[in-house]
């Protein structure tokens, strides 16, 4: 039971903890769905628009959301808190017991990721009764694409947590990352409308892949295995650079 | 005094055993060679200047290092190789570390219950450690004190054989402090054994039964406190103001002389009880009387400055 890599003793205290931080709540949780409910306000996104095949901006907008829960949680949320635990000396207390600290780590991936997947529900709930978007027409394509992008940005979060020295370093490691993850997610222009020289590129990136995929699964489609492989690779590739980088103390 | 000899033979295994342990970083011997047994039931000592290795002795013993040489072994298993079955006997409270900031003491105290299989009934522990009035508070908001006496409760919760205190009273007011040596000879009482790390002199004369002095990586004695005091160079101080001069060279002749030192007209002399007695025939000798005529023992603390400083010569 100790040797597990999973404790549930270890999880069920994690996400007790999670609940007592109301800023982290928020952001995972909420913000994305707030900014949703922000640009669904505005009436022209509502309108059907010929340049993106007769869908409107908000049907565009649901996808880019549900991704912006992963990003906060994944990339900078977890780091921070983990490498806090390494700072303070939490996961070496850990250490002295029969269980090991990596407990601590499956743990806060859980809980985060757990988030994450709660943040986009909550997304394509509030898109679908308040702006009337159609849930994904491919719901398993759609979950197998959201399943991937998590364990993307849990392996980024955990690259960003094994290079980081202090929480303030995977503070600005974090925010760094962030804004291109953004932006390659489609925050300030979904991938669709990107130019086509533009969207190739960003979509060799974890959340440019994963954008396409999700919308291919809304729109009714299998998600291409292309967009499905980039987020393999990239999982894999990040999981073993945390791997080799990470730091126990 | 308890007999650790006739409990080795009874028991015919030592609860730690340090054999030969070398650990070195970037190239620098941080422990050099270090050997030593823990019979069960003591309280053994690890006492030394700052930066002397005894850090990083325990933290071979508790398997958090792996050393570079050398043989560990808790109550004979390997803390590297057999981990889980060594963390199980073996509660440790670290130097330095923190628990999660909003973790209650309560929910601390059921989590790490929940790593043993034959954990403490947390409750009685806490109220022992006097903590039951704190069982809801998050761990961000104790006291230095109450956060000492948490990670005593965790060290214990485990029901662990040997526990391995690093610099607990350090940062205690000396209250705090007295009260935790209470603790400690209580939880002594109840059968654990305890790995002391220390630098306080004071602590380790009263708790330990023996201590290991380590200076630069090295053990510079091992031996009860009673013992370290005696066999130190200046066990017994005599300090007197003489009616007439000395002369240097009859006190020079003394026997077993440690230190001579001359201040204001009064001459503190250092040494055994044979250092007293020739003294005193000097004297008389001489026909000098002796004003405010003194004769103490040392404390650890003069034998610990006498032994690190043979070390370092």
């Amino acid at each position: 039971m100790s040797t597990a890599v999973i404790n549930s003793a270890v999880l069920k205290g994690e996400f007790r903890l999670l609940r007592r931080e109301p800023g982290s709540l928020f952001w995972i949780l909420l913000f994305p769905t707030l900014l949703l409910v922000i640009l669904g306000s505005i009436p022209s996104f509502r309108d059907p628009d010929p340049s993106l095949d007769g869908l409107r901006v908000i049907d565009v907008y649901v996808p880019v959301t549900v991704l912006l829960g992963l990003i906060v949680g994944g990339i900078q949320a977890m780091p921070q808190t983990l490498t806090g635990y390494r700072e303070r000396g939490i996961l070496r207390r850990m250490s002295t017991t029969p269980v090991r600290p990596v407990a601590l780590l499956s743990a806060q991936m859980l809980v985060y990721g757990a988030a994450a997947l709660a943040s986009a529900l909550l997304a394509l709930v509030v898109g679908r009764l308040a702006f009337d978007v159609r849930l994904p027409e491919q719901p398993f394509g759609y979950a197998v694409a959201l399943l991937l992008t998590v364990l993307a940005a849990l392996a980024l979060g955990a690259v960003i947590c094994a290079l980081s020295p202090t929480t303030k370093v995977a503070g600005a490691i974090g925010s760094a990352v962030f804004f291109p993850a953004m932006f390659c997610a489609g925050v300030w222009m979904p991938v669709q409308t990107m130019p086509d020289v533009l969207a190739r590129i960003v979509e060799y990136t974890p959340f440019g892949a994963a954008s396409q995929a999700l919308n291919q699964a809304a729109a009714g489609d299998w998600p291409g295995w292309g967009h499905l492989g980039v987020l393999v690779a990239w999982t894999v590739l990040l999981t073993a650079g945390a791997a080799r980088w990470f730091r126990w103390e | 005094m308890r007999s650790p000899r006739a409990r080795r033979d009874a028991d015919a295994m030592p609860v730690i055993e340090v054999t030969d342990l070398r650990k070195s970083y970037a190239g620098r011997p941080v422990v050099d060679g270090v050997s030593f047994i823990v019979e069960e039931g003591e309280i053994f000592g690890v006492l030394g200047p700052n930066g002397a290795g005894k850090t990083t002795t325990v933290e071979c013993v508790e398997g958090l290092r792996v050393p570079d040489a050398g043989r560990v072994r808790v109550t004979g298993l390997d803390p590297v190789t057999e981990d889980e079955a060594t963390r199980r006997v073996l509660g440790a409270q670290l130097q330095e570390s923190e628990l999660q900031a909003r973790l209650t003491v309560r929910e601390a105290l059921e989590l790490y219950a929940a790593f043993y299989p034959r954990p403490l009934d947390w409750r009685p522990l806490a109220e022992r450690l006097g903590l039951t009035a704190k069982l809801t508070t998050r761990f961000a908001k104790l006291s230095g004190g109450q956060k000492q006496r948490l990670f005593i409760a965790l060290a214990l919760i485990g029901n662990p054989r040997i526990v391995v205190l690093d610099e607990l009273t350090t940062g205690l007011d000396p209250r705090a402090r007295r009260d935790t040596w209470e603790l400690i000879e209580d939880i002594r009482a109840n059968g654990v054994t305890v790995l002391l790390v220390t630098h306080f002199m004071e602590e380790a004369q009263r708790l330990c039964d023996r201590i290991a002095v380590i200076d630069k990586g090295r053990i510079a004695a091992l031996d009860t406190p009673a013992g370290l005091i005696r066999r130190s160079a200046g066990a017994t101080v005599i300090s007197f103001t003489p009616s007439a001069p000395l002369d240097d060279r009859d006190l020079n002749a003394l026997p077993a002389l440690a230190s001579i030192e001359h201040k204001d007209g009064r001459i503190t002399l250092s040494g055994t009880d044979e250092t007293v007695n020739a003294v005193i025939t000097l004297l008389a000798r001489c026909h000098i009387t002796a004003h405010q005529l003194r004769v103490t023992d040392a404390t650890l603390d003069d034998a610990f400055l006498d032994l690190t400083k043979e070390a370092a010569a």
